[in-house]
């Protein structure tokens, strides 16, 4: 027997098999994807628009505030940082945002699609992540020319320059962190269609929170005192505000590593969190289901 | 030792009982009641290396669950199952890359891809050499003669092209036991040939294991040499085909053909008169009185040929299932 067969015979693939079929589902993903390229390509640069809005409806709300000789602020914010953070909340959610993940979870789950992951030598979760990152590369790749281009447009609000070098890191460490934070996270909202079948207005509740206490609406420094100290707690941040706030030098440099640690314990709570869900729900579809 | 054993196995489900109406279902949010529904019980079987194996028998019947819990899709409620070694609900890795599962009504394939790239995923998945996996394609495409649709987004192919690029999909790794639910389901006549003529070829030539569920009385006659017939969970018949109708079936069914311009009077006193279609008639006859009651016709009429048959076996199919349920009802009762 060659060592190859040994390999195959005991079911553990080497590193090299696994990043062959890695390799294989990311292409596939990305093939598929680029399907219906022109809806893409059109829903990419759509995604430019809601910039305007609010460049236009910051800058009021700071004018009204405007005394003479001062620059007004808002939870910390001058006008300037408030579009910084607009612009980089939303390269953050480029990376978290995951369109369709939970519903499609629960859709495969009430379709019986699941079985396919039952019956095949293939991990779901391992799958859809392959899927996703795929996702993601195929947008960036349409994207990254019209960030760019808006980036440069807006280059005037970013006051403070570039970042040193170690905070850009640790913005790419909370980029890439807040894209399996986001993943997780939802994929456990889906992975709740294994109790519950329909998860459309669980999502939307979700979707609810996210949008105000992630910090895409407005930085979650506005907030009242109270209500910031917990939503500080909560691991939503990490979706938009938090990759913003290191970029901008908003965290106290010397609690960044701090700050960034916590944030990936809480990438390892939702992939145990999902592993459990995914464990207990497959005993329950083969249980009660089928 | 069977390749599949299958003991006392038993499957039920708990179902929401759910009464008509609006009121019905708002209290049904506070308070449920459940109904158990037993689709498998008490199922034994065997079956060895190389055989191919029909399950019949009417919707819920339990033959899905049977090939469900063969797969391990679903866990028994009790009882015990081992295929090559394995117990299929434990979900091994060494046993997914054995066996393979066919849905007539479920899509594998990506749907706006051409089949070819699900392959090159389940060539992946299941670890197979580049060489064996051309070659096996080759072999598959060839035989299926869908060379020229391996590069066509799924979603654009006929039903029955689909089945067969599902087919390929799930015998690119050469699996040892096939499990088939209703392959040629919603086919037409045509397709429908194709794919038996296929799965025979296929399966004389490799020896694998097939399980198989139809409702088409054809696949399974062009396929089967054994026919397990499941009704209400329960193995009621396990044999060969034409068993069947021995077992089944308490009568025969006997033409007679007149003599030119013979008015044949009363009929019914030798059995069921199935049709009359001058000079022939058609009569159903109970198994055990067949001489007798073929001698009194042949003393009786002038009578010039007369054929002697089974049944159809559609009928004492029916038949049976039609025993089992009254039966079911009085024992209840």
């Amino acid at each position: 027997m060659t060592n190859n067969e040994l390999l195959a015979d005991s079911g553990l693939p080497s590193f090299a098999d696994r990043l062959r079929i890695w390799w294989t589902i990311v292409r596939i993903s990305l093939e598929e994807r680029l399907v219906y390229r022109g809806d893409f390509a059109l829903g990419t640069l759509m995604r430019f628009l809601p910039i305007i809005t609010q460049i236009f409806l910051w800058s009021a709300v700071f004018s009204s505030m405007a005394r003479p000789g001062e620059q007004p602020t808002f939870g910390g914010f001058r006008f300037h940082d408030m579009v910084a953070y607009y612009l980089i909340t939303m390269l953050a959610r480029a990376f978290s945002s995951m369109p369709g993940l939970s519903s499609g979870i629960a859709r495969q789950v009430r379709d019986g699609e699941i079985k396919k992951f039952l019956v095949q030598p293939i991990d779901l979760l391992g799958f859809l992540l392959l899927g996703r990152v795929a996702h993601k590369l195929a947008y960036y790749s349409v994207a990254a020319l019209p960030f760019a281009f808006v980036f440069f447009l807006c280059r005037g609000y970013f006051a403070d320059g570039f970042p040193p070098w170690h905070i850009f890191a640790a913005f790419v460490a909370s980029l890439l962190m807040g894209f399996l934070i986001g993943f997780f996270m939802e994929a456990a909202i889906g992975l709740i269609g294994f109790w519950f079948l329909e998860v459309s207005s669980l999502l939307f509740i979700y979707m609810l929170f996210s949008f105000f206490l992630s910090g895409h609406m407005f930085p979650i420094t506005l907030l009242p005192d109270w209500i910031e100290w917990i939503v500080q707690l909560l691991p939503l941040k990490y979706l938009a505000y938090f990759p913003a706030a290191v970029f901008l030098g908003k965290i106290p440099p010397d609690e960044l590593g701090k700050e960034l640690l916590i944030e990936f314990v809480w990438v390892l709570v939702f992939i145990v969190a999902c592993r459990w869900m995914y464990a207990r729900g497959v005993k329950r579809y083969s249980g009660f289901g089928g | 030792m069977s390749i599949i054993e299958i003991e006392n196995l038993s499957k039920s489900y708990r179902v929401y009982k759910k009464r008509e109406g609006l009121m019905a279902s708002v209290s049904g949010l506070f308070r449920r009641e459940y109904r158990e529904v037993e689709a498998v019980r008490n199922i034994n079987l065997c079956v060895e290396e190389g055989e191919f194996v029909a399950f019949l028998g009417p919707n819920g019947a339990g033959k899905t669950t049977t090939l469900k819990l063969l797969s391990g899709v679903i866990n028994p409620t009790s009882g015990t199952a081992r295929v090559m070694g394995y117990t299929p609900w434990l979900r091994e890795n060494g046993y997914r890359r054995r066996f393979a599962l066919v849905m007539g009504q479920k899509n594998q394939l990506w749907w706006d891809l051409p089949a070819q790239e699900s392959y090159r995923l389940h060539q992946q998945i299941y670890r197979i050499e580049q060489g064996t996996f051309e070659r096996t394609l080759d072999e598959l495409t060839e035989l299926l003669d869908v060379r020229r649709l391996l590069g066509q987004p799924v979603r654009e192919l006929s039903l029955g092209e689909r089945m067969k690029m599902e087919l390929i999909a799930a015998l690119l790794h050469g699996p040892d036991v096939l499990f088939l639910d209703e392959p040629t389901i919603g086919l037409d006549v045509v397709a429908q040939h194709n794919i038996q003529q296929f799965l025979r070829q296929y399966q004389e030539q490799k020896k694998t294991t097939v399980l198989l569920t139809s409702h088409y009385m054809k696949d399974i006659v062009a396929l089967c040499q054994r026919v397990v017939v499941i009704a209400d969970g329960q193995i009621q018949y396990d044999g060969s085909l034409t068993g069947i109708i021995d077992a089944f079936s308490g009568s025969k069914v006997i033409t007679l053909q007149f003599a030119e311009g013979h008015e044949p009077g009363d009929l019914a006193q030798f059995g069921e008169v199935l049709s009359i279609n001058l000079p022939k008639a058609k009569i159903k006859i109970p198994r055990a009185d067949v001489p007798r009651r073929l001698a009194d016709a042949l003393a009786a009429h002038p009578i010039e040929d007369v054929v002697v048959e089974d049944p159809p076996l559609e009928e004492a199919i029916a038949d049976m299932f039609h025993k089992v349920r009254e039966s079911q009802q009085t024992s209840i009762a």
